[in-house]
């Protein structure tokens, strides 16, 4: 499971960490659930449809296969496993019986989509498991630990009967050692907080906390050791720049600027450090998002390990 | 920048001190700072422009929350003191939405109270009014709504719900009447309003096969309370969608002014753009984008005749500060062309939509002086 406040990368993190969970000649599947399309946006393919694609090859023969899980395919998909509906599970589709499920009972919603991650976990081909792993881009921070606590959800609603069994299923799965819940930050201050908040709860739930997971990481640069004008205009005169008093202020704000930054950055570091879990920093890259660099997230990822 | 070349520049403050404008709604995705841009207008509104104003928060910093004093979540709009006023005469009020007590107040005002208790004890109320895909939206509207009725503000400025797509705002009402008159709620009210004793005595085809299947799987006990839960909201039903279709309309009167906020990140600008189209769409007045956590380096050398520079002297030796500097500013520079050409892609899109760039702060904004330097960084890049 990978979570995070909104805007810290957690897609491009689940799909890295898919990738690298499938080096070697292993098969991953990556899952979102949010109707978003943000695995097909990152990778730039086709709106995924309700259905197991491959998505991309790994280094050393690994495959990552992806799926969208939408709720109401789920409920028909589920209806149809244990109440062989067929046909009448589309009729009650075209009445709105579905939609209306689990628009009021968003607990039902999340039951589903949790119980199809459980079923792909859990599923085998032959004699071994169909994947080695399967990844899921997970709700953000806010709603993490009401969408993983799926008894206490249905719980509410149904007392009795094969929902309330299936939530216990996915309950015991989601505790279980086969789990890890990741939670990814960048170092500012609310998605600091909104971690160590999301990891209280999370542990509070009885939920694995796998990993913190700083994205865009800065490399920390030793600049703002008193850097003073005299010394930068003599370095520029060396290197041949321009050495004006425009250019040397201008580059002393700037380092200034990095120097209030990098504190504040260490500040929250220690804080997420406090925590006590293990920590992995990925790479600001400066050119964005493109296959190479989700490899060499992949790479960081995987030497984590 | 290119959104500085291409579009026009975004005025905040023409916005602001315009008295024909009553409403400024910042949408975009979540984590670009849009929760501090609606405060720092707010403020900004009040302290320069004189507008009694008030600023509609949905899920606030702790610290930004505490410096605009809402150190508890009452859902009604507190004053903010210690602002400079005295000159201009304007006032400062913001809330922050408790979503749960705004759905039990319109409950409340919709019905009896021995009606209401039943609606508050049902355990589908307390799902939906709590965990319901959308209810914050629902309520982020139905809060704009009310605060308008009140009359009492020269300006609202809202900041809208991290949704986990921007346009759950704006989908609000329409979601909300095709829940409201789905098949399937009518149905279930069928018997109630038949005055059936059993909701099962008014069986289509459809419905009994619905029945049955809720049966078997969530037990009888659930379609109890759901029809229960149904038949008591009723009543109340019609006066809450005509709220959400008013509120809808204000938003496209030309009283409102929306501003996207973006940062130079893919995601956001990707969410901006769409929203931009929505917004035309749907003929709301989208007044511009606000571009902040922009990268500007404070000197003109670029990222490659930096480093080059940098290389140089570590083969000269005895300038390691000079070469941090260099370095640090080659990393500065090459991501302020990279955000550029993220920012494009919106501008490329809308050339006519204005924008304007924020410069990134070093340190996150926590009080009412660092929102003071944002509204005056909006309007004066």
């Amino acid at each position: 499971m990978v979570t995070g406040k909104g805007g810290t990368g957690k897609t491009s993190v689940a799909a890295a960490l898919a990738l690298s969970l499938a080096a070697g000649g292993r098969r991953t599947l990556l899952v979102e659930v949010e109707g978003r399309q943000g695995i097909a946006q990152l990778f730039g393919t086709d709106p995924l449809p309700y259905e197991e694609r491959h998505l991309t090859d790994a280094p050393g023969g690994g495959e990552v296969r992806a799926l969208a899980v939408d709720a109401e395919e789920a409920l028909l998909e589920y209806l149809d496993m244990f109440y062989r509906l067929g046909a009448a599970g589309r009729a009650l589709r075209k009445l709105g019986a579905i939609d209306f499920a689990t628009t009021i009972a968003p607990g039902l919603r999340d039951v589903l989509l949790t119980g199809k991650v459980k079923e792909a976990t859990t599923r085998t081909s032959g004699q071994r498991r169909t994947y080695d792993a399967v990844v899921l881009d997970a709700p953000p921070t806010g709603r993490i630990g009401r969408f993983l606590n799926v008894t206490a959800e249905t719980a509410r609603l149904a007392k009795v009967g094969p929902i309330k069994t299936q939530s216990e299923g996915v309950a015991a799965l989601l505790r279980s050692p086969m789990t890890a819940v990741h939670v990814v930050t960048l170092l500012e201050e609310m998605p600091v907080q909104e971690t160590v908040d999301a990891i209280a709860e999370l542990t509070q739930l009885g939920f694995p906390v796998g990993r913190v997971i700083v994205n865009s990481a800065r490399p920390p640069l030793p600049v703002g050791r008193d850097v003073t004008a005299a010394e930068l205009r003599r370095g520029l005169l060396a290197a041949g720049l321009p050495a004006d008093r425009a250019t040397v202020t201008g580059l002393v704000d700037e380092a200034r600027d990095q120097q209030v930054r990098r504190e504040l950055e260490d500040s929250l570091r220690a804080d997420l450090v406090e925590l006590g879990l293990p920590m992995t920093e990925l790479p600001l890259l400066p050119d964005g998002l493109d296959r190479a660099a989700l490899a060499t997230l992949a790479e960081v990822l995987g030497r984590a390990d | 920048m290119p959104s500085e070349d291409a579009a026009p520049r975004l005025d905040v403050d023409q916005i602001l001190a315009d008295p024909g404008v009553r409403i400024v709604v910042c949408c975009g995705a979540g984590g670009v700072g849009k929760t501090t841009t609606a405060a720092a207008l707010a403020l900004r509104a009040a302290e320069q422009h004189g507008r009694r104003t008030v600023v509609l928060t949905i899920d606030p910093a702790r610290r930004l929350a505490q410096s605009l004093g809402l150190t508890e979540l009452d859902n009604t709009p507190r004053q903010v003191k210690g602002i400079e006023v005295e000159v201009s005469g304007g006032e400062l009020h913001a809330m922050m939405l408790d979503m749960k007590r705004t759905f039990d107040d319109v409950v409340l005002q919709h019905t009896d109270p021995a009606k209401a208790a039943e609606i508050f004890a049902n355990p589908f109320y307390q799902a939906m009014s709590s965990t319901f895909a959308g209810t914050q939206e629902y309520m982020a509207m139905e809060k704009l709504g009310q605060l308008h009725a009140r009359g009492e503000w020269d300006l609202i400025v809202v900041d809208t719900p991290p949704s986990r797509s921007a346009l759950d705002f704006l989908d609000a009402p329409a979601r909300l009447s095709r829940f409201l008159d789905g098949r399937m709620l009518r149905l279930l009210l069928a018997p109630a309003r038949t005055g059936g004793r059993s909701m099962f005595t008014f069986v289509t085809a459809g419905f009994g096969m619905f029945s049955k299947v809720v049966q078997k799987v969530l037990g009888a006990q659930l379609l109890t309370d759901l029809s229960g839960f149904v038949a008591a909201l009723d009543s109340m039903f019609g006066g809450f969608r005509q709220r959400a279709e008013q509120t809808y309309r204000i938003l496209q009167a030309r009283e409102t002014a929306f501003l996207l906020v973006a940062a130079p990140e893919s995601d956001a600008v990707r969410e901006a753009a769409y929203f931009a189209g929505r917004l035309r769409e749907e003929r709301m007045p989208l007044a511009g984008l606000v571009l902040n956590r922009v990268h500007r380096p404070a000197v003109e050398l670029d990222a490659a005749a930096s480093l080059a520079a940098a290389e140089r002297l570590v083969g000269l030796g005895g300038h390691e500060v000079t070469v941090d500097v260099l370095r640090a500013h080659a990393a500065l520079a090459r991501q302020s062309v990279r955000e550029r050409q993220v920012a494009a892609r919106f501008t490329e899109e809308f050339p006519s939509v204005p924008a304007v760039s924020v410069t990134a702060q070093p340190a996150d904004v926590h009080d009412v002086d660092g929102l003071r330097t944002i509204g005056a960084a909006i309007s004066r890049p």
